[in-house]
């Protein structure tokens, strides 16, 4: 993978002009898509990574590039969470159960000290989802932690120009039960099914208006994301705990052959030649009990290990606010204390997680020609003892532990957290459930 | 997990169990390389070497590369909030009234829980539960062991402490203050009609005008709690995290000269030497706690903080209303010991300083010859996100522990 000295000088000399070419000396690197390199170097010019390799391999000619010392450090990419509520509380309202019109975009808060935490804990990548509380809550936005005063320094734009992000959806009781929402699983799926065949209609009207303008339809900002999925151009993303709730989600999912990560999956040890099968990768979260909602009261440390083991492509979440981003590191050891592959495990917060995200060409992994993403740890990522040092996102530091601010984030403390009372995926309605005020 | 109960394994403690540890953390002393540890009827009788160990045979034999006392929680409400998060198993917090120390923990106290098991399999021995935070006065709490078919056979404390809650999270239910104001005026108030109820506790209050005595006053279980308070047999554990409301206890106990034992201190570190020169010792936090109202300041180092300061502190896994619905305690003590606290104290902090602050350190916290039978093993380090609790034994009796190798 490392390239010749050769292609080193004139990626050099191309960025001259741009932000100083950086090697980062000495460091244990983790590139995850290939072989740990005990005492590697890396080079970075122009947000992107050049080259890496063992230490003094790359044959760089020293002048006006910055040398960062790494010795005793271990490099690797930047973490990428596929589920996360950081800033955002939008996404759809109470109006009624699937609003893929609602973009979890036009309600992030930039400033939520969330995204400090969250750089603080490694992170570079996100998935913002609206909540759980819907059959569909509206468009997912994926995030560079870039630093920002709006959330559009943060997007990333996909082929098409737009924004990227996936379309968030729910089955199960989080959807059910108010006013308005579907009472049983049985409806949840009939409206899911009949919003999808509304889409179907109206891409079919737009086929057969062909170039006249005067028969294309108006447009309709639902039908118009509901198609997107329809077309493949947009991830479900599906929040799913029950084993028969992820059944129902790839039975929907093959009658109209749209693309889906399951995300949660407490039951998914129960059915995972089922899920292997379908080709569905998994965002798993990792909870210290069990309970605490019915959904979740078999959930167990092991199903990544088990997923994995079926054939499953998986990945783990924070679901922030749920668990905070400062540990993420966390919920892949401990699939690994339940018998998960260290490989495994360093790919489900990395490259694998990109890949669900559609950004496996872009970040995920220290390869030359991907984004300068990555985190500087004094240990081991699975080590409780291990801290982050530092994080870059497209080869700027946006996070370092040295900075009294940043330490804050990192240790939490006076003015680390926040004023108003989190997100967390319906909380509430399970509140209500539990005291009996909710059907 | 259903598995768990088939899997617990019951042994007869009278020939002995000999745990065989790389590592013996007997917390109390030195750590012993190449150690072991006899127990014979419930009771540790030998901590040693290994090479001095001399089994007769007879003893069920262990052997664990680390070997710690078993863990204390110093709060939880496990047992009274069960994994359903349904009415059927939240027996935590009752609103009906703001003050109310006559609700005992032993009452609502489920031992058959599956969560108690669960924080079992991760090491935790004994559990100081009881009545979570969320009313002015939400009741008691007590100390048992997570073994136990009964609730008797579980408890080793029937009666810890009196459970209050300053601040917002005490303001709910029927007749709840709206204000901190209005919250610390209500406590003092009853403080202060405990204090004219137990002048004479042997005459009937409905009998002031002077007439004859009628004999012995009719019981009032409220007022006995509280009198046990101001009589210094139990703390009032108070809840607190911002510092205001830490301060509010402080002036409140010292008002009533009452022992204080706070519990959660989000901003404890805000206020250190008014705890230390008050003596309050504290029950940290879960160190990942969430950040938000009341506990948007905690700190990673908030342990860390207050044991610097030579504060007694223990840790403490907390009420959850939500997921998880119980914390695991060493988790959030491996938290500690990584940020600041260091691995001996965070040790001590799930173990012997709990159990001092609990008042049980005669019968728990360590390993030493004639306290309880109760060690957590271990494949590593403890806190290491990694390791696992490989068996655990409670009054000597064998526990096939959990971990996270359930279903």
């Amino acid at each position: 993978m490392s390239m010749l000295p050769c292609t080193i000088a004139l990626a050099l000399a191309a960025t001259a002009t741009a932000a100083s070419p950086t090697l980062y000396t000495g460091a244990h690197i983790i590139p995850v898509t290939q072989a740990e390199i005990p005492l590697g170097d890396m080079l970075v010019a122009d947000g992107k990574i050049v080259a890496l390799g063992p230490s003094g391999s790359l044959n760089i000619d020293g002048e006006g590039i910055t040398v960062v010392n790494c010795e005793g450090r271990v490099l690797m990419p930047g973490l990428i969470c596929t589920h996360s509520h950081i800033g955002g509380w939008g996404g759809a309202d109470s109006s009624g159960p699937i609003q893929p019109e609602t973009r979890i975009m036009d309600a992030i808060d930039v400033n939520d000290p969330g995204f400090r935490r969250a750089v603080a804990g490694g992170l570079t990548t996100l998935n913002i989802m609206p909540g759980s509380g819907h059959l569909s809550s509206g468009q997912t936005l994926y995030v560079k932690l870039r630093d920002a005063s709006s959330i559009d320094d943060r997007i990333m734009l996909g082929e098409d120009g737009k924004p990227m992000g996936g379309l968030k959806m729910a089955n199960g009781t989080n959807p059910q039960g108010r006013t308005g929402f579907p009472g049983t699983r049985g409806k949840s799926a009939a409206l899911v099914r009949q919003a999808f065949i509304d889409a179907q209609h109206y891409l079919d009207r737009q086929t057969n208006a062909g170039d006249d303008a005067s028969k294309m339809p108006k447009r309709d900002l639902r039908l118009e994301t509901l198609g997107e999925v329809l077309q493949g151009r947009r991830t479900v993303h599906h929040h799913t705990h029950r084993h028969d709730d992820i059944m129902t989600v790839l039975r929907l999912a093959k009658e109209f052959n749209f693309k889906v990560v399951l995300h949660h999956v407490s039951d998914g040890w129960k059915v995972a030649d089922e899920i292997a099968a379908a080709g569905a990768p998994c965002s798993i979260i990792i909870i210290d009990s069990p309970g605490g909602k019915q959904e979740a009261i078999d959930l167990s440390f092991r199903t990544g290990k088990i997923l994995a083991d079926a054939g499953v492509k998986i990945a783990y979440h924070t679901d922030d606010w749920i668990t905070d981003s400062r540990y993420f590191l966390r919920s892949p050891a401990m699939g690994m204390r339940a018998g998960l592959d260290r490989e495994t495990a360093l790919a489900s917060v990395t490259i694998n997680a990109a890949q669900m995200l559609d950004l496996g060409e872009r970040t995920g992994s220290l390869e030359p020609g991907k984004d300068a993403d990555f985190v500087l740890l004094d240990g081991d990522p699975f080590s409780i003892y291990t801290k982050v040092l530092g994080t870059w996102v497209e080869g700027s530091r946006v996070f370092d532990r040295n900075d009294p601010k940043d330490l804050l984030a990192a240790e939490g403390g006076y003015g680390a957290g926040n004023q108003r009372r989190p997100y967390m995926c319906c909380q509430e309605h399970a509140q209500q459930q539990a005291a009996g005020g909710a059907q | 997990m259903m598995l768990l109960a088939t899997l617990a394994l019951t042994m007869t403690a009278s020939p002995g169990t000999i745990v065989y540890g790389d590592v013996v953390h007997t917390v109390s002393g030195a750590s012993i390389t190449s150690g072991y540890v006899l127990i014979q009827d419930g009771d540790i009788v030998e901590v040693g070497h290994a090479s001095d160990a001399r089994p007769t045979g007879e003893e069920l034999v262990l052997h664990a590369k680390v070997v710690t006392p078993g863990l204390v929680d110093a709060r939880a409400t496990v047992g009274l909030t069960g994994h359903h998060n349904i009415p059927h198993d939240q027996d935590h917090r009752d609103v009906t009234e703001p003050m109310q120390p006559q609700l005992r923990a032993m009452d609502a106290y489920n031992p058959q829980e599956r969560l108690v098991e669960w924080v079992r399999g991760f090491g935790t021995t004994t559990v100081h539960t009881g009545h979570s935070p969320g009313a002015l006065i939400s009741g008691r709490t007590f100390i048992v062991k997570t073994a136990g078919n009964t609730v008797d056979d579980a408890m080793i404390v029937p009666d810890a402490m009196v459970s209050c809650t300053l601040g917002p999270a005490g303001q709910n239910g029927k007749g709840a203050p709206g204000n901190r104001s209005k919250g610390i005026a209500l406590l003092r108030q009853e403080l202060l009609n405990a204090q004219h109820w137990m002048r004479d506790d042997t005459k009937d209050e409905s009998d002031e005008e002077g007439e004859e005595d009628k004999g012995p006053k009719k019981r009032n279980l409220n007022m006995e709690a509280l009198a046990a308070v101001l009589r210094g047999e139990m703390p009032l554990l108070i809840h607190a995290n911002t510092a205001q409301d830490i301060s509010n206890a402080i002036r409140l106990t010292r008002e009533f000269d009452i022992r204080m034992v706070l519990d959660g201190g989000c901003e404890s570190y805000l206020v250190l030497d008014e705890l230390a020169a008050a003596n309050v010792p504290v029950l940290s936090h879960p160190p990942m706690i969430r950040m938000y109202e009341d506990t948007k300041n905690a700190s990673f180092t908030t342990p860390a903080k207050l044991a610097d300061a030579g504060i007694a502190m223990a840790i403490q896994t907390g009420y959850e209303s939500y997921v998880p619905k119980v914390r695991v305690l060493v988790f959030e003590a491996g938290h500690a010991a990584a940020h600041g606290l260091g691995f001996e104290r965070a040790l001590r902090a799930c173990t012997l300083d709990a159990a001092r602050i609990l008042g049980v350190d005669d019968r728990i916290g360590s390993i030493e010859k004639g306290k309880d039978g109760d060690l957590a093993l271990w494949d590593g380090d403890p806190f290491e996100w990694t390791t696992h609790c490989t068996g655990v034994l409670i009054d000597g009796k064998s526990y096939e522990a959990a971990d996270c190798r359930a279903q």
